[in-house]
């Protein structure tokens, strides 16, 4: 602590204050009240997505990764293509083309229409939440085969001297080390896709960058709503970055 | 089979996509070329942020490095969305009053300026830590033997750090070129006439969805694997001279 409150830091973290204040009493806050319940709202949602798009996108990663580090050709092509076209177009382009394209496709299909499944697929979020997933693999996917391939061989022949089944070795052994070894890259990538979740407000989706964006339509207010905004995103990124740090830190490592 | 062709749009493919005015191709190439053009200079003026940013950080001031560590820690932690509306408004509002204060009419920016001025600011974080990188990776020898030499330090900078540091520094290089060409996308949304936009509106306008935007996707794919070759050419121009990694590992 003391090596970080160096002189020129007190100093300028007084000035950081005074911008704060500065800000707080000279800049207009009177809108607050009537958004809260909104921009609650869009918290929740923003939240809801990243985690959930995440935690499939992790789960799609692991074949993916799987399929390129020690597939056969028939799964290790297909996997190596849906990584390159993801990672080679923008990510508002997928949700658009699935969107839009997808959203004008179907009801040309009497049998969806009659399905039960037609009330969700007319709403935008089951669009958003595929696009994003699919992102999340993608890149995922990726950085997962290099995890897989980087586990020490030995580990894998070891397990296999003992006679494990192939499922578990990859539960108990393969899995852990990989993930392990990818923990530090995950949590980059799970704030690159929070900084992708605002590109679904294009789509209808009202989170919390769509309610900043609706503060400055209604009120013609400019700046207010976007800092608030970059300080509300500045502060999930934080969350993350120290849930992934205690993650790290509850998995044991090579004592050096 | 034949109803799924039909329904995709397909039938009708090449008509859409004709590059004369029935068809949308010609926009779209338009598009593409607003892109490009943004996405070069974004990448131009973001990498001469990093290099002084860079320079900076390894060789500036206390006060210097506190504030280009809180400048690349925002940008990298808040959204390029949110960061495109807050610099575009900032932008245009700085211009206005220094325009207005010399006594000049309120002014309208061009897009393709205030994208580079948007993407760049943002491209710069990311090329100040890898430069940086790349810096910290050249053996400290050499830098220190031209010192020894008294060469002045932007003839280091030119002679000895760039060369040097070329080969540490293109794979990051070629990332960010990549997250420059896929960010001008996000200019779409305050509405700037870029590939995206130009197919969402022929989409929207002839309801063809999966054709225009197929076809985007597929633009967008072209560039990213021709850049992917020319990064490839230029990193191995950068690493003559230096014995493979491939050939050091067996």
């Amino acid at each position: 602590m003391r090596a970080f409150l160096l002189p020129h830091r007190i100093v300028m973290i007084l000035i950081a204050l005074g911008i704060v204040l500065w800000c707080a009493f000279s800049m207009r806050w009177d809108w607050i009240p009537k958004y809260t319940d909104l921009a609650l709202l869009g918290l929740w949602r923003t939240i809801w997505i990243l985690v959930v798009t995440t935690i499939l996108g992790f789960l799609l990663a692991i074949p993916l990764g799987l399929a390129q580090a020690i597939g056969p050709w028939y799964l290790a092509t297909p996997a190596r293509v849906f990584c390159t076209v993801i990672r080679g177009t923008p990510l508002l382009l997928q949700i658009w083309l699935l969107y839009y394209g997808l959203g004008s496709l179907f009801p040309q299909f009497p049998w969806i229409r009659s399905s039960e499944l037609w009330p969700y697929l007319r709403q935008a979020w089951p669009y958003a939440v595929l696009a994003l997933t699919l992102s999340y693999a993608g890149y995922e996917g990726e950085v997962m085969r290099g995890a897989f391939s980087s586990v020490a061989k030995g580990q894998v022949e070891a397990a296999k001297a003992f006679g494990m089944p192939r499922f578990t070795l990859f539960r108990r052994i393969w899995l852990p080390q990989a993930i392990q070894s990818a923990l530090p890259t995950l949590a980059g990538e799970t704030i690159l896709q929070l900084k992708a979740t605002p590109l679904v407000a294009s789509i209808t989706i009202i989170e919390i960058y769509a309610v900043a964006s609706r503060v400055r339509q209604d009120t013609f207010i400019v700046y207010e709503p976007l800092l608030l905004l970059a300080v509300i995103y500045m502060a999930i990124a934080g969350l993350i970055t120290l849930m992934f740090r205690w993650l790290e830190r509850r998995v044991p490592t090579k004592g050096v | 089979m034949g109803g799924l062709v039909e329904a995709l749009g397909l039938t009708s493919t090449f008509e859409l996509l004709a590059l004369s005015p029935p068809g949308w191709g010609g926009n779209l190439l338009r598009g593409l070329a607003n892109s490009l053009q943004i996405a070069f200079g974004a990448f131009g003026f973001g990498l001469l942020i990093g290099l002084f940013g860079a320079y900076g950080k390894l060789y500036g001031g206390p006060i210097l490095r506190d504030l280009l560590a809180i400048y690349t820690t925002v940008v990298r932690a808040v959204p390029e969305l949110v960061l495109i509306l807050i610099l575009y408004y900032v932008g245009t509002d700085l211009i206005n009053k220094l325009v207005m204060g010399f006594g000049g009419e309120r002014v309208e920016i061009s897009g393709v300026v205030a994208g580079i001025w948007v993407l760049g600011v943002v491209q710069g974080a990311y090329a100040t830590e890898i430069l940086r990188g790349a810096i910290l990776a050249v053996p400290p020898g050499q830098i220190e033997a031209a010192r020894a030499f008294g060469m002045p330090p932007l003839m280091l900078m030119r002679r000895v750090t760039i060369p040097a540091m070329m080969s540490f520094a293109i794979p990051g290089l070629a990332n960010l070129w990549l997250i420059a060409t896929k960010d001008t996308a996000l200019l779409a949304i305050v509405g700037f006439n870029e590939l995206t936009l130009e197919t969402k509106q022929a989409a929207s306008s002839t309801r063809a969805y999966f054709t225009f935007f197929l076809a985007a996707g597929g633009l967008y794919l072209t560039v990213t694997l021709l850049s992917g070759r020319v990064f490839k050419r230029v990193e191995a121009w950068a690493r003559k001279g230096q014995p493979s990694l491939r050939q050091a590992k067996s």
